[in-house]
């Protein structure tokens, strides 16, 4: 981080420049959240009769209790909350499940070289580029082969498969830089592959596991086409129930509530990003991207 | 005995997830590239016809207003988020003192879905009830922005929100390959007396390349598989002025019951995404072998 | 003390439990994409009857506008073998549920024993038939080619329903000086369907047959064709340049509060009019779109069953709740639709549902009764889309009239 200092202008005029640009983006990039943040407190009234940048006139929580515990999604007027559960009992697992074999593949592609390992490592990477629609309906049929149509295994399944390849690219990226020669001399002392693994590898892996952990939490915490194609009663993720509160076919628009309900729906995402932003770039510079 | 193992543990631990990953992105696949030669309607079935369904595909003016926005937007997106994400990295870059602060604001949108980008963004736009109504309420009568609703345009509101979601991250990765530039070929640099401009132009986002190289890779992929935003956005319209080919897609295979023209869309697209990342991928082998 | 409650407690929840263990047996899992509160609301009646009755309901709800969402997850439900227990279909999407996979169950015993021939209109059993065997329950009747007005802003346009085109063009213009939206109109393709094709009806009831239902090229690219786009045109120079992506409740919002003149839609705008406390003849009018009195575009909400072995029990069951009359009624008065029995009484539904029970009625009797194209009671879903693309591209001006009769050919036969 210390490259730049001399870099830095020194003239005061050009440095106000940069913070007012910066902080023109700083505006850009809050605004959507403010819109959705300040009528997701007005009243429906307010909402309907002002206008969206203003302040609540009467400030009110209602609609957020209303998105998480009473909102009518299809018959049942039960909120947002279980389908929040079912989101975290989804994607929790999934992470932790892609994120391990990326590690392990990341390793064993780059400290293992056997035969064909670089058409191994060139189709995982590809798959992380495929449009998602066009396995929509084998793998609904493979879902239902093996029993799992409608479960939270099965979405944990696909969340999975669909999240190998980029794990395996991001640790494959950050081991590639790691120090063969302490593998093979951990070997010649005897460790096992594991060994290695856990006692070599693994704990120099945390800013690797954080930028993956990010990417895939985001990613399949937002999915919302799985979601809402292989999903049963008990297994709909929060995405889908959102978009069933948000577009609801017909009757009157309470977009108090679905603005309550979208930033609910972001809230860990989001709480993710602010506590870690900070690990991800970290983790970014070590390996994802090879600057 | 147990070098054997050994030897075949590395291929043991990477032989599950390769095998799931190509049944499930392969074979399925495979199974898209048939379908799209069937007769398939409602539901996949078998009866060969071979390449009818994409010689009708390229008689729809539908599928070609979708190419050609698909070529509007994805320059566009990919331009102007490689741009700006690189302006505001060196911004940043300038030992801002409040950047801890400003860093996660500009990368948070990633961390939303595009459903719900989508939807605050639409809002945002509509001339009834978001900037040019919040404008003439503030005064300025004359103030017009209705781009979402005009049918010219309206591929730029897609751009602008598409932007605002994903130029962050693009950010966050050149942050991460501008603190990994070598401080020492700056200081020499600066010794032969070179300005600060003339650094970044000669020295420093040249050796961006790799990080243009992945962003690229990162943004084209989105580009060509964006659906859930232009759903929540403008849901394809007006009329069809924001068609892009994964709505095609999708509509075509599940809600047209053209199944089989859908799945030769989804093979074109595929081509398209596997022309832009297999030589990328190509690449990322090259490196690694050279490590 | 405290112990024995505790203990009762936990000897009722494993009462309960074993309960809910036994009723599993007899659920229902049931898709739809009536998520709004007042269909929902609709929905809970028959959620409620069936629980009187034994029958759990587990809810499996897809937003989305006529159901497409629904569709993709069915398929992705049935294609892995786990359909649901029963599902909401619309039309033709039935027909090629059954033609494709044949798992549909076959509900002629609940029907014999009910007597359905009798009570459900022919063009309806159409679709609720298939190979003369009952596979779906009806449970409703909507009606596309209405007109609801704002009472005050038709007053001040001279106060006549208008009956043929030259009436509505004079009124239009009337409430275009008077310096309102004429017409408020939510720009997406079903929208400008639902339009269109009461502008078809409106030119004759044998054209609406030969274009819509027969598909005849000549009718379809004819000079009639051309007629039909130029009265597009015409309307579409009486709506607001905001109307794009509009929903239809927000249009229906601009006519209840005076902002726009009249909307063409179906007979569910009639919940948002009453949801805000409106009064039909007083606050709003309906009438059907000018030049189609006494006619009928319909389309009907049914619900299928899957076959899982025979059609259980839990099955026979809820298609029955469905037939039931007085589910009919309850659920029809709030949706704003006409029961799909004949045998209902009109007592609790307002003056214009009165009037649609009235002109279901006549229209079955005169011959005037078609399925409505924009929700898919007339052509098969990629047909229907064919001309959905042509008529949005039209509407938005990206055809003049002529050409768009030209691309309505071509763009129904490439869809064939």
């Amino acid at each position: 981080m210390s490259h730049s200092e001399n870099a830095a202008p020194s003239n005061k005029l050009v440095r106000a420049l940069i913070y007012t640009v910066l902080i023109f983006f700083v505006i850009y990039y809050l605004l959507p959240l403010y819109v959705m943040l300040v009528n997701s407190v007005k009243t429906l009234e307010d909402i309907r009769t002002g206008n969206l940048m203003a302040l609540p006139k009467l400030l009110t929580f209602q609609p957020w209790r209303d998105a998480w515990s009473n909102a009518q999604i299809g018959v049942e007027a039960t909120g947002l909350k279980p389908y929040f559960a079912n989101s975290l009992m989804i994607v929790v697992p999934a992470v932790a499940l892609s994120t391990i074999t990326g590690a392990l593949n990341g390793y064993v592609l780059t400290k293992y070289r056997f035969p064909g390992a670089d058409i191994v490592f060139g189709m995982l990477l590809l798959s992380c580029f495929i449009p998602f629609q066009i396995v929509l309906i084998p793998a609904a049929r493979i879902l239902g082969l093996i029993g799992w149509s409608g479960t939270i295994q099965g979405l944990i399944l696909i969340h999975f498969v669909y999240g190998i390849g980029f794990s395996t690219l991001f640790f494959r990226n950050y081991y590639a830089a790691f120090p063969t020669e302490l593998i093979r001399a951990a070997q010649i002392d005897g460790a096992s592959f594991f060994q290695i693994f856990r006692r070599i590898l693994l704990p120099s892996s945390g800013p690797i596991i954080v930028v993956t952990v990010i990417w895939q939490f985001t990613n399949q915490w937002n999915d919302f086409l799985f979601g809402a194609s292989f999903s049963g009663y008990t297994s709909t993720p929060i995405t889908v129930a959102l978009n069933n509160l948000v577009n609801s076919s017909t009757g009157v628009k309470e977009y108090n509530v679905h603005f309550a309900g979208a930033v609910l729906a972001a809230l860990p995402t989001l709480i993710v990003y602010i506590v870690s932003g900070r690990y991800f770039v970290r983790g970014l510079m070590a390996g994802a991207v090879k600057g | 005995m147990k070098d054997t193992l050994q030897n075949w543990l590395p291929r043991l631990v990477v032989a599950p997830t390769f095998l799931l990953v190509v049944l499930f992105v392969y074979g399925f696949i495979l199974y898209t590239g048939y379908l799209s030669m069937t007769d398939s309607r409602m539901l996949p079935s078998y009866g060969f016809i071979g390449l009818e369904n994409y010689t009708k595909l390229f008689n729809l003016r539908h599928w070609n207003i979708a190419l050609v926005n698909l070529a509007i937007f994805g320059v566009l997106y990919i331009g102007i988020c490689s741009a700006l994400g690189l302006f505001l990295a060196i911004l940043l870059d300038q030992k801002i003192r409040a950047e801890g602060f400003i860093r996660p604001i500009y990368l948070y949108p990633m961390a939303l879905s595009f459903i719900v980008t989508g939807t605050a963004w639409k809002w945002f736009l509509d001339p009834g009830i978001g900037l040019e109504h919040t404008m003439h309420v503030w005064g300025w009568t004359s103030f017009q922005f209705n781009w979402i609703k005009d049918r010219d345009y309206a591929i730029y509101t897609v751009v602008m929100a598409a932007v605002w979601q994903s130029s962050g991250f693009v950010m966050a990765m050149f942050l991460a390959g501008l603190r990994g530039v070598d401080s020492d070929i700056i200081k020499a640099a600066q010794i032969d007396g070179a300005s600060g401009v003339t650094i970044y132009r000669r020295i420093i986002i040249p050796l961006m390349r790799p990080v243009f190289l992945s962003a690229f890779v990162v943004l084209a992929h989105l580009a060509i598989k964006v659906y859930d935003l232009v759903i929540a956005l403008t849901g394809g319209g007006p009329g069809q002025a924001t068609e892009l080919p994964a709505t095609f897609m999708y509509s075509y295979t599940f809600a047209r019951n053209q199944m089989g023209v859908g799945a030769s869309s989804a093979i074109i697209m595929l081509v398209m995404v596997f022309s832009i990342v297999i030589p990328y991928v190509y690449s990322e082998l090259r490196q690694g072998q050279s490590k | 003390m405290a112990f024995t409650t505790a203990l009762k407690t936990t000897v009722s929840a494993l009462a309960l439990s074993a309960f809910a263990t036994t009723a599993m047996a007899e659920d229902v899992e049931v898709l739809h994409w009536w998520t709004s509160g007042s269909e929902a609301e609709a929905l809970g009646v028959l959620k409620d009857d069936l629980g009187s009755k034994g029958v759990g309901w587990n809810d499996m709800p897809v937003a989305g506008g006529s159901g497409v969402e629904a569709m993709t997850v069915l398929r992705a439900r049935v294609v892995g073998g786990d359909a649901p227990t029963a599902a909401q279909m619309l039309g033709f999407d039935i027909k090629d549920w059954a033609e494709s996979t044949g798992q549909l169950a076959n509900l002629d015993a609940v029907a014999a024993e009910e007597g359905w021939d009798d009570v459900v209109p022919a063009p309806l059993q159409d679709f609720s038939k298939f190979d003369g065997h009952w596979i779906a329950a009806p449970v409703n009747v909507h009606s596309t080619n209405w007109v609801w007005i704002n009472k005050k802003a038709l007053d001040q346009a001279g106060g006549k329903v208008p009956e043929s085109w030259d009436e509505l063009v004079v009124v239009l213009d009337k409430m275009k000086e008077n310096g309102i939206t004429p017409i408020a109109h939510g720009g997406q393709p079903w929208q400008d369907g639902t339009v269109f094709e009461a502008v078809v009806l409106g030119m004759g009831t044998d054209f609406y047959n030969s274009a819509i239902i027969e598909l005849d090229p000549e009718a379809l690219g004819g000079p009639q064709m051309v007629e039909v786009f130029d009265r597009m045109s015409k309307l579409r120079s009486y709506v607001d340049d905001n109307f794009s992506g509009r929903d239809w409740n927000l249009a229906s919002t601009m006519v209840i509060n005076g902002d726009a003149g009249m909307q063409f839609m179906g007979d569910w705008a009639k919940g948002e009019f009453l949801k805000a406390e409106q009064v039909p003849g007083e606050d709003f009018v309906c009438a059907r779109f000018p030049g189609t009195q006494g006619e009928v575009l319909f389309n009907s909400d049914q619900f299928v069953m899957f076959d899982q072995g025979d059609a259980s029990d839990a099955q026979m069951l809820m298609a029955s709740a469905v037939m039931d009359p007085k589910f009919q009624s309850a659920f029809n008065i709030v949706k704003g639709s006409v029961p799909a029995r004949t045998d209902v009484s009109g007592d609790g539904f307002d003056a214009c549902g009165q009037k649609g029970i009235g002109d279901f009625a006549e229209a079955n009797e005169a011959g005037s009764l078609f399925g409505s194209l924009a929700h898919g009671h007339a052509q098969p879903t990629a047909i229907k889309n064919a001309f959905f693309d042509v008529i949005t591209a039209q509407f938005n001006g990206d055809y003049d009239s002529q050409t768009a009769a030209e691309e309505l050919v071509n763009a129904v036969e490439a869809a064939k």
